[in-house]
C-alpha cells in the first residue's frame, strides 16, 4: 500500500466545508453545455454543483452502469480496486495489476474473470453487457503498458456471450 | 388435577431455577429456541494447549476469549493496529487510509460512523450475551420512524412525503377496497360467513375506516397519518384533520416499497446500538483480551500437519523478517478474500470454498452538519428516509437528540452499482454527490453541512469487501465449516454463517468452531 500513498494521498483534506448551493442552468461547471435529454433529470436538479459531462453520465440508471466504452466504463468500476492506473493495490491481500500484465495478452481469460470473477473478485456478468465487458477488456489490453490487440485480437461482444454461462 | 401451563412453569421456576424454567419454557414453545446455547463450556483436558487465532473481529476475539478462559494459551494475531475488523467506528480524532492510499482524518466534534454493522436485533442473542458479560451499554436504535420520508424524484414532483402518510394511507385504502371486495361477495369462495364478517371488521380496525367502510379525512385517521394543524391547548385548539393522498396516486409512487423494511425479523422493534458507537464491543474484548493480541501482524502462510500448526507473519507496515509462530490448533478467521492469496495447505473442500467466494462492496457516509436541523426542523429523531437516489437511504443519529451539538447522519449506505461507482471514485468526490443527492431531500445540507467520510468495503484493505458470497452455499457450505480428523486448524467468521453480515453470525460460528477444536483436542 505505500507505493500509492505519495501520488494519491490528499492527507487530511477534505476541504468541503462550507460550500454553498449554486444557480443552476444548463451550462456546466467548465462551461460545456451537458447534453440532457428533454424528459428525465436535468442538470438543473443540481442543487450544489454543475456537473461537467463526465459527471452527468454517472448514476444515470438506478442499479445499472450505463457508461459506454472501455475507458468510460473503466473508470467507473474498475479503477476503484484496480486503481485510476492499473496499478492494483496491496493490503492484508492484493488487487492485481493490470499494468504491464501478460495474462491480458488472450482476451479470453480477461473476457471470463469479468464475466464470472475471480476469488474476491465479484463477477460483472450481470452488471455489464457483452459490449462494455468487450470494450473495457480491450480498453486494458491497450492501456497501462499493455499493447495485445494487434498480436492477439479484439475482444468482441460476441466472444463475451459465449463466455457467458 | 391438571397443572395450567402457566401453574406448571411457576412450580418449574420455584423448584428449580431459572435456568431450568427457561428449558421448560423452550419445551412448552413459550420461549424460542436460538442457535445460541448460552455461554460455552469447554471441559476435559485437551491434548495440546496452544492456539493461534488469526484476525481480531467477533469471531476470532470470541474464539480466543473463550478458549483462554478454558486453559488454552491463546495467542491472536491481527493485521491491523487494533482490534474489532469490521465492528468499527469512525470518530473525530480517527484517520482511516484505504487501498488507495487515501487518508481521511475525522473531525467530528460529536457523533460517529459505524462503516459496517450498525444495529443489533433483539433476537442476536450471542452479541447480547457479550455486550453484558463485556459491559458495553446498549441503547435502542431507531429503525422504523414515521416521520422521516420516503422519496422517489419522480414521484410527488421529487417532494419527500413523510412515513405515516404513505404507510397510514395505503393500509387505509387497501383495507377500503378489500372491505367493499368482501361485501360486494367477491370473497364468498375464499371465506365464510362468519368469517366475512369478522373480516370486514377488522379491517375498518385495520385501515381506519368509518361506518361505511371508507377510508376519509377525519380527526379519527389524523390521528394516525397526523393533522393538517396539530391539536393544542388553550385558545383555537383543536386540531385540523389532514387529507389522505389518493390511492393511485401512492400506487404509482412506488413509495410503498419501502414499508416493510422493518418488518423483517432482523429489523423489528427493538434494536440496539452499543452507547457511543459499534466498537465499544471490539474496545471491551480487547481489554479483556490484554496483551495476547498481536498487532500489525500480516500472515502470509497457515498450514497444517499432524502435529500442528504454523503461521508466517510480517510486520504490516515495515515488512521485515517473516515471523514463524507454531502452536498445537488454529482459528482461522481470516475472509476468504484474504486468506484465499496466502500460502495454506487446507483440504480441497475448503480451498474450493475459499477461492469461489466472492466479496460484496457497499459504502457508507458519515456526514456531519453544523446544527442538528432533521430534529430542529423536521423533527425526525432517528430512524431512516428511504429514497431512489444513488445514497440509498439517510439514517438519523438514534442519541443525543436535541443536544444542540452538530451532528452526524450516515449519509447513504449503498449497494451494487451505485456502490461501484461510489468505489471508484476518491472519497471527497464521493462525499461531494452525498451532499448533493442528500441536499434534494433536505434542502439545509448546503448550509449547515461541515465535513464527511466515506468508506467503501472494495477498498478496505484487511478485508477487500463487505461480507462474503457463495458461489453454491448448499452445496459447499459443510464442509468448509466442518473441522475434519486430523485438521489442526478451524475456520469461523460471519461468512461460515447463515447470518452473513451480521455480527451475531460471525460469533456463533466462532463458538461451534471452538467447540469443534475443543471435541479434537480433549477425545481424539
Amino acid at each position: 500500500m505505500k507505493s500509492f500513498v505519495i501520488s494519491l494521498c490528499t492527507g487530511a483534506a477534505l476541504a468541503l466545508t462550507g460550500f454553498a448551493a449554486v444557480a443552476q442552468d444548463t451550462a456546466a461547471a467548465d462551461g460545456q453545455a451537458v447534453e440532457t435529454a428533454d424528459d428525465g433529470p436535468q442538470t438543473s436538479d443540481f442543487r450544489t454543483f454543475a456537473p461537467t459531462q463526465l459527471e452527468w453520465e454517472r448514476f444515470r440508471a438506478a442499479g445499472e452502469i450505463t457508461h459506454e466504452g472501455g475507458e468510460a466504463v473503466y473508470n467507473a468500476v474498475c479503477a476503484g480496486c484496480h486503481m485510476p492506473e492499473g496499478g492494483g493495490a496491496v493490503g492484508a491481500g492484493a488487487y492485481p495489476a493490470l499494468a504491464e500484465n501478460d495474462l491480458l495478452a488472450d482476451p479470453s481469460y480477461p473476457i471470463y474473470l469479468v464475466v464470472a470473477g475471480q476469488k474476491a473478485m465479484p463477477p460483472f456478468g450481470n452488471l455489464l453487457d457483452d459490449q462494455q465487458i468487450a470494450d473495457v477488456v480491450n480498453y486494458i489490453r491497450s492501456h497501462f503498458g499493455n499493447a495485445f490487440i494487434e498480436e492477439y485480437g479484439e475482444a468482441t461482444a460476441a466472444q463475451v456471450k459465449e463466455t457467458r454461462p | 388435577m391438571t397443572m395450567t401451563r402457566r401453574e406448571l412453569l411457576r412450580t418449574v421456576g420455584l423448584t428449580a431455577g431459572s435456568a431450568a424454567m427457561y428449558r421448560a419454557m423452550v419445551t412448552l414453545g413459550h420461549a424460542q429456541e436460538s442457535p445460541y446455547q448460552g455461554r460455552v463450556s469447554l471441559t476435559g483436558e485437551p491434548n495440546g494447549r496452544r492456539v493461534l487465532v488469526l484476525g481480531a473481529g467477533l469471531a476470532g476475539m470470541t474464539a480466543a476469549l473463550e478458549l483462554r478462559d478454558a486453559g488454552y494459551e491463546v495467542q491472536v494475531l491481527e493485521y491491523r493496529e487494533k482490534a474489532g475488523g469490521r465492528c468499527w467506528t469512525l470518530r473525530g480524532g480517527d484517520s482511516y487510509t484505504d487501498l488507495n492510499g487515501v487518508t481521511q482524518t475525522v473531525g467530528f466534534e460529536s457523533g460517529y460512523l459505524n462503516p459496517g454493522p450498525w444495529r443489533i436485533p433483539y433476537n442476536h442473542h450471542a452479541v447480547l450475551d457479550y455486550c453484558k458479560r463485556l459491559g458495553v451499554k446498549l441503547e435502542p436504535f431507531i429503525q422504523k420512524n414515521h416521520n422521516a420520508y420516503l422519496h422517489r424524484s419522480d414521484a410527488f414532483g421529487g417532494k419527500p412525503q413523510r412515513f405515516r402518510h404513505i404507510a397510514t394511507d395505503y393500509r387505509g385504502h387497501v383495507a377500503e377496497l378489500l372491505a367493499k371486495a368482501t361485501n360486494k361477495g367477491a370473497l364468498d369462495a375464499e371465506v365464510t360467513e362468519t368469517d366475512r364478517r369478522k373480516l370486514v371488521e377488522s379491517l375498518g380496525t385495520f385501515g381506519v375506516l368509518n361506518d361505511e367502510n371508507a377510508y376519509v379525512e377525519s380527526e379519527t385517521t389524523s390521528e394516525y397519518r397526523g393533522y393538517a394543524q396539530e391539536p393544542g391547548g388553550g385558545q383555537d385548539a383543536a386540531g385540523t384533520p389532514s387529507a389522505p393522498l389518493e390511492l393511485g396516486e401512492i400506487l404509482q409512487s412506488d413509495l410503498w416499497r419501502w414499508l416493510g423494511d422493518a418488518e423483517s425479523v432482523h429489523h423489528q422493534n427493538t434494536i440496539f446500538q452499543p452507547v457511543g458507537g459499534m466498537d465499544m464491543i471490539a474496545q471491551a474484548f480487547a481489554r479483556e483480551l490484554g496483551d495476547i493480541i498481536t498487532f500489525h501482524a500480516k500472515v502470509l502462510s497457515v498450514l497444517q500437519d499432524e502435529d500442528g500448526v504454523t503461521v508466517q507473519y510480517e510486520h504490516a507496515q515495515t515488512g521485515g523478517e517473516p515471523v514463524v509462530v507454531t502452536a498445537d490448533w488454529c482459528v482461522c478467521t481470516i475472509p476468504f478474500s484474504i486468506l484465499g492469496q496466502m500460502e495454506h495447505n487446507l483440504s480441497s473442500d475448503k480451498s474450493f470454498a475459499i477461492d469461489t467466494m466472492y466479496y460484496e462492496g457497499s459504502v457508507k457516509f458519515g456526514l456531519e452538519f453544523n446544527r442538528r436541523f432533521w430534529e430542529e426542523d423536521e423533527q425526525i429523531f432517528g430512524g431512516i428516509s428511504y429514497t431512489d437516489l444513488p445514497i440509498a437511504l439517510i439514517s438519523y443519529p438514534s442519541h443525543d437528540y436535541l443536544s444542540g451539538e452538530k451532528g452526524v447522519l450516515l449519509g447513504g449506505y449503498v449497494w451494487g452499482a451505485d456502490a461501484y461507482q461510489f468505489n471508484a471514485m476518491q472519497p471527497d468526490e464521493a462525499i461531494r454527490w452525498a451532499v448533493e443527492y442528500g441536499a434534494r431531500i433536505h434542502p439545509q445540507y448546503p448550509d449547515e453541512f461541515s465535513q464527511g467520510v466515506c468508506v467503501s468495503w472494495h477498498k478496505v484493505p484487511w478485508v477487500l469487501g463487505c461480507y462474503g458470497i457463495w458461489e453454491d452455499k448448499e452445496r459447499d457450505y459443510a464442509a468448509a465449516v466442518r473441522m475434519e480428523d486430523g485438521e489442526r486448524i478451524v475456520l469461523a467468521g460471519e461468512h461460515l454463517s447463515y447470518l452473513p453480515a451480521w455480527q451475531e453470525g460471525a460469533i456463533l460460528s466462532a463458538l461451534d468452531a471452538i467447540r469443534q477444536l475443543h471435541d479434537h483436542a480433549t477425545t481424539r
